[in-house]
């Protein structure tokens, strides 16, 4: 069953000199319990569609519905975890996923359902033995979790991902994606993770999206990944069906969308509507 | 850290123990700072017996010690004359109820002059009044302006018109005002203490307006989204995100604002003659008596130590609330 259905949707930005369109004609339909990859290089706008679907970016034509209803504001039903955590600096990890909680269901839990829901989310993503631990006392992959644990606390219809590891050293994101696998197979939810990293995408998504490049970047292609759950990093090394996946992706990125860049046009080619912009916007 | 590997190349022993250690590291800074006083007061006390005024020399550090010793005596004095005031008053109305039981004993407030340590509180009273009352209008404006791009472009330039004016611009204004208004038969506040208190508020007001509202405007954008995906309302987003954010920003400019209430209040005393350090000043200035300069340094001293308090209390205040410890140094 479709749960979400981005229909051709534009995103603009306006600059001084007339608007620059980030998006053009984005379609896709994600169904209930699918996890949703979306690829591409850096600047392409794959944020921009997370933060349209989010309702944090204004499309400017075409629209979003989730379950029938056209999304025009940002709500706790589509969760965010943003790319660098984005934690409450003067609250603990306890009090950042309570902030979530007390908002959404003060009216329909009791105050010890609440805190037990928010407990079970911690532990869910094993940080209940540093609830209260403020956000500079640790890790960055400790804080992504307590990212992912205020967002599920929060029964999103759909969770969204911006580069979630993308900050975070090989080891800690290895650790974190088991963790989200692990989540997943018992919540079901439905994901849409935006990455640039190849192993990331197959070894987690369902199917990957590839975006083309900017401006008026798109979708490019749909990669269908067949391969069982529960995934285990280890013998997917030697999958076939893996190699072929990554071999796409990476024919993709690397041949079909090749960045033409020559190192000193670097700093020149800084258009606007890039990442900085997307996620300001 | 640095004074300590200073301290033991000076010194250079055979290893020593971790307390030695420990030890020296604590008491390298005091001693330092001791010399530091001790090489003040030299230079003070020298330059001082080589400098005379029509009111003989000026005052170095043995005379001004006096003079606090004198100080001191001199609240005691009147202390002891309140009470033996208020016994008497209190026997003399015993007796008459005794006579005539239905008399109706009037009790009198003593209404002798105003000790150097009843200034001392004055002073302290009427900074820290103004100081508060700014705090409670610039706080919740500056959030205000941090928060409406159109409200910080509106407000701006009058901000910064009004930020640079000298206390002593406002201060007749502010007496002209509040006699005009402030016209009850029973005051329940003194005019002098009213002028003083609104000169000092009018004077801080700004630095806490402004650091408000850059600390507002500058939130991290992320957690501006970390609201709205949670769809708080403007009353929650304020008082759960914004407001907390800005705590540090918020303590800077308090931490500036009461440096200048205390600058602010002792010239403000002077010229409103409210009974504070500032008005101390000027009546041994006016004075002219041999024991003026020493009493008025000694003064001085106290201003500055209290200044420096009001400073550090500041500081600890910010340690205990702000979750940026970071931002609480020095």
């Amino acid at each position: 069953m479709t749960l979400l259905d981005i229909d051709h949707i534009d995103v603009e930005f306006p600059t001084p000199n007339g608007p620059f369109v980030a998006l053009k004609n984005v379609r896709l339909k994600i169904d209930e319990g699918e996890f949703i990859s979306i690829i591409g290089h850096s600047g392409c706008g794959k944020s921009t569609v997370l933060n349209a679907v989010a309702g944090l970016t204004p499309t400017s034509s075409g629209g979003i519905v989730m379950r029938g209803k056209q999304v025009i504001e940002p709500g706790p039903d589509r969760a965010v975890v943003f790319q660098n955590h984005s934690l409450l600096p003067w609250l603990t990890a306890y009090g950042n996923v309570a902030l979530a909680v007390k908002k959404l269901f003060r009216k329909t839990m009791s105050k010890a359902e609440m805190h037990e829901w928010i407990e079970h989310n911690l532990r869910l993503v094993h940080m209940d033995h540093a609830m209260d631990k403020r956000p500079h006392e640790i890790s960055g992959g400790m804080k992504q979790r307590v990212g992912i644990a205020r967002a599920l606390s929060m029964k999103p219809d759909i969770l969204l991902l911006d580069e979630p590891f993308g900050a975070l050293d090989a080891l800690t994101r290895a650790h974190l994606q088991d963790s989200l696998m692990e989540i997943k197979a018992s919540l079901n939810n439905t994901v849409i993770m935006v990455t640039h990293d190849v192993d990331e995408a197959v070894l987690l998504s369902d199917r990957i999206v590839m975006m083309t490049n900017g401006p008026e970047a798109t979708v490019g292609e749909i990669l269908e990944v067949d391969l069982p759950r529960p995934r285990d990093r280890l013998s997917m090394v030697d999958d076939p069906e893996y190699a072929r996946c990554r071999a796409e992706v990476l024919r993709f990125l690397y041949d079909k969308q090749r960045k033409v860049e020559s190192l000193d046009s670097n700093k020149n080619s800084n258009k606007p509507g890039g990442r900085a912009k997307s996620r300001a916007a | 850290m640095n004074t300590a590997t200073l301290f033991k190349r000076a010194m250079p022993m055979s290893t020593p123990s971790r307390l030695q250690r420990e030890i020296r590291a604590r008491t390298l800074p005091v001693l330092l700072s001791l010399i530091g006083i001790a090489g003040f007061l030299v230079i003070w006390s020298s330059a001082a017996s080589n400098i005379t005024t029509s009111l003989g020399n000026f005052p170095g550090p043995s005379a001004v010690y006096t003079q606090f010793g004198k100080l001191y005596e001199e609240h005691k004095a009147e202390r002891a004359k309140a009470e033996a005031f208020y016994e008497r008053q209190e026997k003399r109305n015993a007796d008459r109820v005794a006579k005539d039981p239905d008399y109706v004993p009037k009790i009198r407030a003593y209404t002798g002059k105003e000790t150097f340590l009843d200034q001392i509180w004055t002073s302290v009273y009427t900074a820290l009044t103004g100081f508060v009352f700014a705090a409670l209008i610039a706080i919740p404006l500056g959030i205000a302006i941090g928060l409406s791009r159109s409200l910080s472009i509106a407000m701006n330039p009058v901000i910064q018109v009004l930020k640079p004016i000298s206390p002593l611009a406002w201060l007749p204004l502010v007496t002209m005002v509040v006699s005009g208004v402030y016209t009850t038969t029973d005051p329940m506040f003194a005019k002098s203490f009213l002028n003083s208190m609104i000169t000092v508020m009018l004077c801080c007001l700004w630095p806490m307006v402004i650091n408000t509202a850059v600390g507002v405007a500058s939130i991290d954008k992320d957690l501006v989204n970390v609201s709205r995906v949670l769809s708080l309302n403007a009353l929650q987003h304020t008082w759960r995100i914004v407001l907390p954010a800005s705590v540090p920003m918020i303590f800077t400019g308090m931490r500036l604002a009461i440096g200048i209430a205390w600058m602010v209040l002792i010239a403000a005393e002077m010229l409103a003659q409210n009974p504070g350090l500032g008005k101390f000043v000027w009546d041994e200035f006016q004075n002219g008596s041999s024991e003026s300069l020493s009493r008025i340094l000694a003064a001085a001293i106290v201003i500055g130590l209290i200044g420096f308090a009001l400073d550090r209390g500041m500081l600890a205040l910010q340690r205990l609330l702000s979750w940026d410890k970071s931002s609480a140094t020095r």
